[in-house]
């Protein structure tokens, strides 16, 4: 393997697998948190919902990966100063943040092989919806892990930094149409909804499985916000984000 | 550009302070070998030094390189040659020791089966081949800095970056250590920061005394000694009358022990006319304390702990 294989291995080591293998615990959390809301909106709905609930848990899991990411970057930077060492050392900033977030994605892994389960049982999408939910899935997660390394590079302090990752996972996971049709939100609350990125990407979730028809305008819109949302926050992550202090 | 460790007019203002400059207008050569030590009080300048030295921190002004690698334009260059464990680095309390050492050095590019061989070796260097697989968290504070240590030791770099390293440590563990770090500075170049001024009169080959950003102190310790106005301390236990003298400072600390500062010539007829009235004294050369207290405020011990 060449030298930054290793380097990535080393932030999936750090960020996931050690902390799994010492203390078990911790993957509860992750389970817990995007099938809890599956579980409600499904026992609410009356199992109607389960399908668009079971593409919401994708979608959490995969934009509180990102927004993880950020919290535990900062943890490692300001308590911890592993970012110091590392940056007075071979390593590039890419295999740092390459490695920490499949590390964030790898500790999804238990709650995302029961969403796939559930996924073949209640949507069995076929393979052309399932590479359009996958791709949707990597979008998500390239936008909240590049938002996540760049807000991680400017906060001084795990509070601060727990906090801002908490209010913008609810903002842009729990309080958009992620689990359910955007057709439930009332009108004026709905040119809200669309300002989050999880909205596209529910909708063109919910398009390739089936579970509501999109016209092609709408579906092209969808896939081009979401694109240019990614790109976007991409490129300000290269351009600001510190990998040495200022 | 200049071999060895060349700073030209550093300076550095953070962001907020005001204009303050943490680091001001520094500038010195020294050879790439060895152990150079930074001393100085609380803020000034130590870690800011080191930050910039080790490719964390850009400056605000002036220039920096080792071995002709300048910090800013050879920074890549540079990181393959460096290791730093910097001052408030902590180990993570899920991990083990050797997990620590072993995930350093796979960030290092070392390959796995390779880091794991290392990380056990380093762990034995400093002492803990029996807490290789302890959780950080279970290891008492000394012993989590001294798995941080093995980090940069297993490492192949050839210039570490130790930014207070024995803080926190017993006085056994601590002259532990200083005898690894001796025996690394063999091949390698240490550049370490200390409130221990004891720490870096027993180490460094250089010390550098840094007071507000500036510095104000580099060489070895004779040369520092032969910068300061007395050479020599003559320690008189309380209760001893001190005797006249006619070139020096004569100080009374706490404990009722009496200091006398004073050159040569003068040091050995105080000595001679102590010797004859049967008073017991102690002779040395001045210490770095006494030299860093004389070079920081001319002298006076207010406000002057390193």
């Amino acid at each position: 393997m060449r030298p930054s294989g290793w380097q990535v291995m080393a932030g999936i080591l750090m960020n996931s697998i050690y902390a799994m293998k010492n203390y078990p615990m911790v993957m509860v959390n992750t389970v817990l948190s995007p099938l809890s809301f599956l579980t409600v909106i499904t026992f609410v709905s009356k199992g109607q919902l389960i399908g668009e609930a079971i593409e919401g848990g994708f979608i959490m899991s995969m934009f509180q990966a990102g927004m993880s990411l950020q919290g535990d970057l900062s943890h490692f930077k300001n308590d911890f100063k592993l970012q110091d060492m590392v940056v007075s050392s071979p390593s590039s900033p890419v295999a740092y943040v390459a490695g920490m977030a499949i590390g964030e994605v790898i500790y999804s892994v238990p709650a995302l092989a029961v969403l796939v389960v559930l996924a073949e049982i209640y949507l069995n999408p076929g393979l052309v919806g399932a590479l359009e939910l996958l791709a949707v899935l990597l979008l998500m997660f390239l936008t909240s892990v590049t938002l996540g390394f760049t807000l991680s590079t400017f906060s001084s302090d795990i509070i601060q930094s727990f906090a801002f990752s908490r209010l913008i996972s609810t903002l842009f996971s729990t309080l958009p149409p992620v689990y359910y049709p955007i057709s439930y939100v009332p009108l004026p609350f709905r040119y809200f909804a669309y300002l989050s990125p999880t909205t596209y990407a529910a909708e063109i979730a919910q398009n390739a499985t089936g579970l509501v028809q999109l016209s092609s305008e709408t579906l092209a819109t969808a896939w081009i916000v979401l694109g240019a949302v990614s790109i976007s926050l991409l490129l300000i992550s290269i351009k600001k984000a510190r990998w040495r202090d200022v | 550009m200049a071999s060895g460790l060349d700073c030209d007019s550093l300076t550095k203002v953070y962001s907020g302070s005001k204009g303050r400059r943490a680091l001001d207008g520094v500038s010195f050569n020294l050879p790439s070998k060895g152990v150079f030590s930074l001393i100085g009080m609380n803020g000034a300048g130590k870690t800011t030094l080191v930050r910039i030295l080790a490719t964390q921190l850009q400056p605000t002004a002036g220039r920096a390189s080792i071995d002709g690698l300048d910090v800013m334009k050879d920074a890549k260059k540079l990181r393959d040659r460096i290791a730093c464990v910097p001052q408030e680095a902590r180990t993570a309390p899920f991990m083990t020791a050797k997990q620590t050492v072993l995930s350093y050095l796979l960030w290092r590019g070392v390959g796995y089966r390779e880091a794991s061989t290392k990380a056990v070796e380093a762990l034995s260097m400093v002492g803990l081949q029996n807490q290789v697989n302890e959780l950080n968290r279970k290891l008492s504070g000394g012993t989590r800095r001294k798995v941080l240590v093995a980090t940069v030791l297993s490492s192949d770099a050839d210039i570490i970056f130790l930014d207070e390293p024995t803080t926190g440590l017993d006085p056994i563990s601590r002259r532990e250590l200083w005898k690894l770090l001796t025996n690394l500075a063999r091949d390698r170049f240490l550049i370490l920061t200390t409130h221990y001024l004891e720490e870096a009169e027993e180490l460094a080959n250089a010390i550098g005394i840094l007071h507000r950003g500036k510095l104000v102190g580099l060489g070895t310790l004779d040369q520092l000694r032969a910068s300061v106005r007395y050479q020599y301390s003559l320690m008189l236990s309380p209760g001893q009358e001190p005797p006249p003298v006619r070139e020096g400072e004569v100080t009374t600390g706490g404990a009722g022990q009496t200091q006398i500062l004073t050159n040569e010539t003068e040091a050995q007829e105080i000595s001679k006319s102590l010797l004859e009235k049967g008073t017991r004294f102690s002779l040395s050369r001045v210490s770095l304390d006494d030299i860093f207290f004389h070079i920081v405020h001319g002298g006076s011990e207010e406000d002057s702990q390193p």
